[in-house]
């Protein structure tokens, strides 16, 4: 439920960014139980933001909740406000279609559709009737992906011959070809082996110019490794989640505000 | 890119050592010039100048403990980023020597000294230039220049024990002497240690590309030598 409220500041940071997404007072319920409570959250533009916490914590269910995934869940809930670009995305005259587009989503387990590569990344820009030159974007899209010398020659043989490094690729091709402004990924991966971590990473990192990136992980070298901002969630004694800290990565591993992220980081617990 | 991320970095950081280095140079340089011309102000100079060296170890120390929390260096990345760590420390006291010898061109004040400078600013060339050597010799990764190095610290001991026995005779020859002869003593001291530190750098360079954390052996320390040369026991 929408309510108007006074937006509270998020904690200051001590350089500055420009947000392009910002949880205000988020609560979240998926039935009676609440999930998260009064999250307040900027997302900085053109940068990767690692979301953290431990197992449960909500860490999916806030990054569902920036292009209304939770929306297709019976019983999910909302309070509070989540402002992209300045617009509240729960507002009614909201295109959710539209908002999906522009705040893209990449998920856990790699799910490529079972048809060929090529309309895998084609898939969302047919759906929308496209015009253009289809061929230029679905290209344009791998190789920021970093699959194209990989797939190349076989465009049009099945996705799901590839490796999972690769399919997962094909799915951040696939978000990417609508030409979003956020990519939120939820654990891209922890399914797959060291070095197509690697490559997920490297390619984050890469497409991080260009685009908003919300990384979703319980794996904190890994939010070390490639984020710019790291937000730290945890449970509270009636196992909310909350937000505990949140900040730029090289101050939240270095010298962590609260005692609860020092805790955690160090391996003290979580 | 991470791995990217993290070699770039060490280039900048290592790029930010040769420049500290640069800096501390100058200063050992600069710092025995002006002693040798009796310049006030630019003893001045690189006493206030010291800060800025100290505020560049710092911040270098910062960025290197940020690469090894968020990228995870390890084996040879993780013992230069350990060697970064130990070099600009040793870097910021040798520039804590250059800015002793400032502070003792100040202290003797306006003074004749009762000799002309030249053995010293020997050792402050020499000084310098073996810095300088070694601080390259890490950055290229060349463990045979590292080792080189060290051995020609005899070159400043000799250096120093000229100028030791030099002051000894204006003490003997005049005892009102002591004072300065003190202070100029005092001043090749310190450069005699940073050719000691130097060795400290050299021992990261075989570090780094080694793993190999050994002492190098380097000539004995001056009052084993004075007790040795006086036939006594250190």
């Amino acid at each position: 439920m929408f309510r108007n409220q006074t937006l509270p500041p998020v904690d200051p940071l001590p350089e500055a960014y420009e947000p392009i997404v910002k949880i205000r007072n988020l609560s979240v319920w998926y039935g009676e139980r609440q999930i998260l409570g009064d999250i307040n959250l900027d997302i900085p533009r053109n940068r990767i933001t690692a979301i953290m916490g431990p197992s449960g914590c909500g860490k999916s269910t806030l990054i569902r909740c920036l292009n209304r995934m939770n929306d297709l869940i019976p019983g999910a809930r909302i309070e509070g406000q989540v402002l992209f670009n300045d617009q509240n995305i729960y507002a009614p005259e909201v295109d959710v279609t539209e908002l999906r587009r522009r705040i893209g989503m990449v998920f856990q387990k790699p799910n490529p559709f079972p048809k060929s590569i090529y309309e895998n990344v084609a898939w969302g820009l047919r759906i929308r009737g496209f015009k253009g030159n289809l061929d230029e974007v679905v290209e344009r899209a791998l190789m920021q992906a970093a699959l194209w010398d990989e797939v190349k020659d076989k465009l049009h043989t099945s996705a799901l011959n590839l490796s999972g490094g690769q399919q997962q690729r094909l799915c951040i091709a696939r978000a990417l070809a609508v030409d979003p402004e956020v990519l939120l990924l939820d654990e891209p991966a922890s399914a797959l082996d060291p070095i197509a971590t690697l490559k997920i990473e490297e390619l984050l990192r890469e497409i991080s110019e260009n685009y908003t990136i919300v990384i979703v992980t319980h794996n904190i070298q890994q939010a070390a490794r490639i984020s710019h901002y790291t937000a730290f969630i945890m449970w509270d004694e009636n196992r909310i989640g909350r937000l505990v800290e949140w900040g730029p990565t090289r101050d939240i591993f270095t010298n962590p505000k609260n005692k609860c992220t020092e805790d955690y980081i160090t391996g003290r617990f979580g | 890119m991470p791995r990217e991320l993290l070699d770039s970095e060490i280039e900048r950081l290592q790029n930010e050592v040769l420049s500290l280095g640069e800096m501390v140079e100058r200063s050992i340089l600069e710092a025995v010039q002006s002693l040798k011309t009796r310049d006030f102000e630019a003893s001045r100079r690189i006493i206030s100048q010291d800060g800025a060296i100290n505020e560049k170890r710092f911040s270098i120390e910062n960025d290197t403990l940020v690469l090894i929390a968020t990228q995870q260096p390890m084996a040879s990345d993780l013992r230069l980023l350990a060697s970064i760590l130990e070099i600009i420390s040793e870097l910021e006291r040798i520039a804590d020597y250059a800015k002793g010898i400032a502070k003792i061109n100040l202290l003797i004040g306006e003074k004749p000294l009762i000799k002309p400078l030249i053995d010293i600013p020997r050792m402050a060339q020499k000084a310098a230039d073996m810095l300088h050597r070694a601080l390259e010799a890490f950055v290229r990764k060349d463990v045979e220049t590292a080792r080189a190095i060290p051995k020609e610290d005899d070159e400043m001991d000799a250096l120093y024990d000229q100028v030791y026995r030099e002051l000894m005779t204006y003490v003997i020859a005049n005892p009102a002497n002591i004072e300065q002869a003190n202070y100029l003593l005092w001043a090749a001291h310190n450069l005699e240690r940073t050719a000691d530190r130097v060795t400290n750098i050299c021992e990261r360079v075989i570090f780094t590309v080694t793993g190999e954390m050994r002492e190098l052996d380097v000539s004995e320390d001056i009052r084993e030598r004075w007790a040795r040369q006086a036939g006594e026991k250190p």
